[in-house]
């Protein structure tokens, strides 16, 4: 029923919703926060919550997510409902200044007038800190806000979100979870030379050094083979039997979807695994065949992973329940690109700990006993053993990110 | 001067196996606990990595796990009458440090006591008289009893993931277990270990002479385990590197794989690393604890207030803290007077090696706590009248690792270097075992704790001083056990065998146990005893100290699964007894 409430405020002009101070309206707020990720970008230090200092790494150089808290001088302490909308449904911030999309104004551009209302009920609740953040570090042109006009023209449409009169309630739930307020996109979706959506619409992307993989529902190298169940343990506690959240993901388990209600997050996992939100069908192609035992890459493979890799995940590669994950049949390991396997294997992984799951176990580093050929060999094995099957892994690409982990 | 900090519910000195499962139970009946812990925060992430975990240089030889002796340590002397000298580099027991304490690098052998040990003095006398207990030894009955002890044992083993086999269950005696174990609510968490060669060579023959050989009772798991706190762990992999180490494989329990990653998320908990606590602080007539004092790392001194103070560190710093801060009065030999320091005890180890010509044991496949074993000849399990002792030991088969600085075994008369001594460890290093037996050993008056009056710490305060030597009590049982395996060692058939009982005096140089108990112990009657059942300090009812300083005598068992059981008693008694009714629980 969440939804439709939802839907029939939607179509109320924002106008008619008064500044709310009910207790519902913020406390749905705080929800919408934990759904948005907020937290994620305008909080660094949980003391001074919303405050805003996260450095964002993106292509074209760093930001620095602002103040959001209701401070007058420093934060959103003289912004009006309606200029808090425009933010985060059009882009512009107040006094009609265009902000840069690590901002996801083009995913919150479909939040409903309700949700953006409570969110500002909510933010009026957070105490105030002085905080004054220039977000801009970029470098020239980029530093000039005014080139996201041209950028928001071929990138951005601002739209409310529709539901799909052919799909069920939680279907439509999902989508809106998915397409607005998670933002699963700005990661999983590859990103075109302008850091605009490219397409391909959910196929994995690299980003700050890891690769957001493929959520489509193909089996091979998306989430098609995991179960409804399986996909809410993992936003839910961090991980399931393929692995656990690491890297950026392991920060949105940590600031939101472990916070998420059961039913939102059945209502993500049907939608994602439905592909109702997928145009094409792209996303549905044939598994390559494995390379077999004979391949010499695969053959030295197997040695390396009898002596560093079996006594974890199993000889088999079939791990071990809640702690190591499985790589037989894994889709997170036949990826169309291999960033985050090298780097796991190179500098090893802590993933994310919650209340469900806190053992957080850890992937050891092996950068400093295993070469870039030997690196690449193991993965080779693992990626065509078991059920799995894909591409070599090269010695170069396991040059390349040494030397960026190096950088680090 | 220290600074006082604001006011807590409840301090715990020492993050270890005793004060992690305290303050856990503490927090979650909502009370707002700091945990002081004088050593960093280990991590098995962290600290322990698989790849360099398994080195014998680092962990076994310069003992970087251990308690730094600059740091603290103890002196020793073997009676009264002489004068103790400090130990410089640990030999005989290896003391542990930071989070998850000598429970990182313990072997995780995890025994429950069994129910005649707990009114051990009233059992002796009940079955063999009313004199028949000599002078020499201070055996006292511990105040409690199996029913009571129970619970807590099966609350120790689900936290830890125990693995075994049950021998007792209430419901009746089980096949393959220990048929001598107290009768069990539960069976163990994970089924037993896989068992290597030597183990089960060695069973098979103790079965053929009548024994019953059982799975040692391991907290290494068998098999992926979440415990009751959601913390999971994975099966061990026997490489072999546990006695002195980490576990790089989430496999064996200690308190920084099974309580820790739970606890300190929890809201209510803090923990202090690098602090050491000074003093446990008292109200003007020692009735009440106030809190503790503490030095940070910078060698800042803070005060701690709490309202209930527990002090769960390892036995020498249990008693250390206690004498320095006066809580209850030292005891004195001469006189027999004083509980502070009183029935320190050890333990009394045994071994009988096997050299066969025929056998390839792969002694590097092992485990800390893998094994088999006998308890025929244990603690009471077999009749006393006419030996001439009390006690006895767990006599079992369990092949640590072999790893390679250590592990040469040769037979005597091999030189001792030199191209012969190369080659007779080649010879050996596949082929030897060795039975053990972890015997028994039992106080006695002349063995205690107390301040040393000459050495200081680099905090200025008196070291800890052990006065201890094996009783003739213990040497002969210990010729009696060793016997004992030794017959079964023959009946193996090897080419030869050597059997080493404990001999006195004791010696503080070789590895023997990390089992020291006492010093602080539990009972009924406040003037043989510190503290009563529940853990709670005699006449000072907000003090709580917990831990192997409680035993007021060793069975012939490894000490940590007692050491488990105690703190979920005494957790227990805070919450569901003190905190209804702060004051003395007993009188």
């Amino acid at each position: 029923m969440k939804t439709l409430t939802g839907v029939t405020l939607a179509l109320l002009p924002l106008s008619a919703l008064a500044a709310s101070t009910e207790y519902q309206d913020i406390e749905r707020g705080r929800y919408i926060s934990v759904l948005g990720d907020c937290a994620a970008c305008h909080t660094v230090d949980d003391d001074r919550p919303l405050a805003g200092g996260v450095p964002l790494e993106t292509p074209f150089g760093t930001l620095i997510a602002p103040n959001i808290t209701p401070d007058d001088a420093t934060g959103l302490g003289r912004w009006s409902l309606e200029e808090f909308k425009a933010a985060m449904t059009e882009g512009v911030g107040k006094g009609g200044y265009h902000l840069y999309p690590a901002m996801p104004y083009p995913s919150y551009t479909l939040m409903t007038d309700k949700d953006i209302h409570d969110l500002w009920a909510f933010l009026q609740t957070v105490t105030p800190v002085e905080n004054d953040i220039e977000a801009n570090q970029l470098p020239f042109p980029f530093s000039i806000r005014g080139v996201m006009r041209g950028w928001n023209w071929l990138n951005f449409d601002e739209r409310r979100f529709e539901p799909d009169p052919e799909q069920p309630d939680d279907i439509n739930r999902g989508a809106y979870l998915v397409e607005s307020l998670g933002h699963c996109g700005t990661c999983h979706t590859p990103r075109n030379f302008m850091g605009g959506d490219g397409g391909d619409k959910f196929a994995g992307a690299t980003i700050e050094g890891w690769y957001a993989p493929n959520i489509t529902p193909n089996r091979h190298v998306g989430i098609g083979a995991w179960s409804e169940e399986e996909l809410v343990e993992y936003l839910k506690t961090g991980g399931n039997r393929f692995g656990f959240a690491s890297g950026p993901m392991a920060d949105e388990v940590h600031h939101s979807s472990q916070y998420w209600s059961d039913s939102d997050l059945s209502a993500v996992a049907r939608y994602l695994l439905s592909g109702a939100g997928l145009e094409s069908d792209d996303w549905d192609r044939e598994p390559p065949e494995p390379l077999g035992e004979d391949d010499p890459q695969v053959r030295a493979g197997s040695h390396i992973y009898f002596d560093r890799c079996s006594g974890c995940h199993t000889p088999s590669g079939g791990g071990e329940e809640g702690i190591f994950p499985q790589l037989a049949s894994n889709p997170l390991v036949n990826g169309d690109n291999t960033t985050s396997l090298i780097r796991v294997v190179l500098a090893g992984s802590r993933p994310v700990a919650t209340d469900a799951k806190p053992t957080a176990p850890a992937m050891p580093a092996f950068a400093w006993n295993l070469s870039d050929e030997e690196v690449a060999n193991v993965l080779t094995y693992v990626r065509n053993s078991w059920g799995n099957a894909a591409p070599a892994v090269a010695a170069g690409d396991v040059a390349d990110i040494r030397e960026a982990l190096e950088e680090e | 001067m220290a600074t006082k900090l604001p006011l807590t519910d409840a301090v715990v000195v020492g993050l270890g196996w005793a004060g992690a499962i305290i303050a856990n139970e503490l927090v979650d009946a909502g009370l707002k606990v700091v945990g002081i812990e004088r050593g960093p925060w280990r991590d098995t992430a962290k600290d322990f990595n698989i790849a360099s975990v398994t080195d014998e240089l680092r962990y076994a030889q310069r003992q970087e796990l251990m308690l730094r002796t600059a740091q603290n340590t103890i002196t020793m002397r073997n009676t009264p009458s002489q004068t103790a000298l400090p130990m410089r580099k640990w030999g005989s027991f290896h003391p542990g440090n930071g989070t998850g304490g000598a429970g990182n690098h313990w072997a995780g052998i995890t025994f429950r006591f069994q129910p005649e040990e707990f009114r051990l003095r009233s059992h002796l006398e009940e079955r063999y008289g009313a004199d028949a207990i000599p002078d020499e030894l201070s055996l006292q009955d511990w105040g409690t009893d199996w029913d009571e002890m129970e619970p807590f044992y099966d609350a120790f083993e689900k936290v830890a993931g125990t693995s075994g086999r049950a021998g007792q269950l209430k419901s009746g005696q089980q096949p393959g277990g220990n048929p001598f174990e107290g009768a069990r609510s539960s069976d163990y968490p994970t089924p037993p270990l896989k068992q290597p060669y030597s183990p089960t060579l060695f069973a098979d023959t103790a079965r053929e002479m009548g024994y019953s050989p059982f799975p040692v009772p391991s907290s290494l798991v068998s098999e992926a385990y979440t415990n009751p706190l959601g913390v999971t762990m994975g099966p061990c992999t026997f490489c072999g590197f546990c006695t002195n180490y980490g576990c790089a494989n989430y496999s064996k329990a200690s308190a920084i794989t099974t309580v820790l990653p739970a606890l300190i998320r929890k809201e209510n908990f803090e923990a202090r690393t690098h602090c050491e606590v000074l003093e446990v602080t008292t109200d003007s007539d020692g009735r009440r604890a106030t809190g503790i004092i503490y030095v940070d790392s910078a060698g800042r001194r803070w005060e701690q207030p709490a309202e209930i103070v527990v002090v769960a560190a390892f036995t020498f710093e249990n008693v250390r803290l206690m004498l320095t801060s006066n809580i209850g009065q030292a005891y004195d030999p001469a006189t027999r007077q004083g509980t502070t320091g009183r029935n320190y005890a050890y333990q009394t180890a045994n071994n009988v090696q096997l050299f066969f010509d025929d056998k390839n044991f792969n002694p590097f496949i092992g485990a800390g706590a893998v094994g088999m074993g006998i308890d025929d000849f244990n603690n009471d399990n077999f009749d006393h009248a006419g030996l001439g002792f009390f006690g006895g030991g767990s006599t079992r088969v369990t092949p640590i690792g072999a790893a390679p600085i250590n592990a040469r075994p040769t037979p005597p008369g091999t030189p001792r270097w030199g191209s012969n001594w190369k080659r007779a460890t080649v010879d050996n290093y596949k082929s030897t075992m060795s039975i053990g037996c972890e015997a028994s050993n039992y106080s006695s008056p002349n063995n205690y704790l107390s301040l040393d009056p000459t050495y200081r710490d680099r905090l200025g305060r008196p070291l800890l001083r052990i006065t201890f030597d094996f009783t003739q009590n213990d040497l002969r049982m210990a010729q009696y056990v060793t016997d004992k395996t030794a017959e079964i060692a023959r009946r193996m058939n090897p080419r030869q065998i050597v059997a080493n009982p404990r001999t006195g005096p004791w010696d503080g140089r070789p590895y023997q146990s990390s089992h020291v108990v006492g010093g602080f112990v539990m009972g009924a009657d406040p003037s043989n005893s510190s503290v009563n059942k529940h853990l709670q300090v005699w006449g000072v009812p907000n003090l709580f100290v917990v831990g192997a300083s409680a035993f007021p005598q060793n069975p012939g068992y490894n000490p940590t699964g007692t050491v488990g059981a105690l703190a979920f008693k005494a957790a227990y008694g805070i919450v569901n007894r003190y905190l209804r009714n702060p004051g003395e629980m007993m009188s």
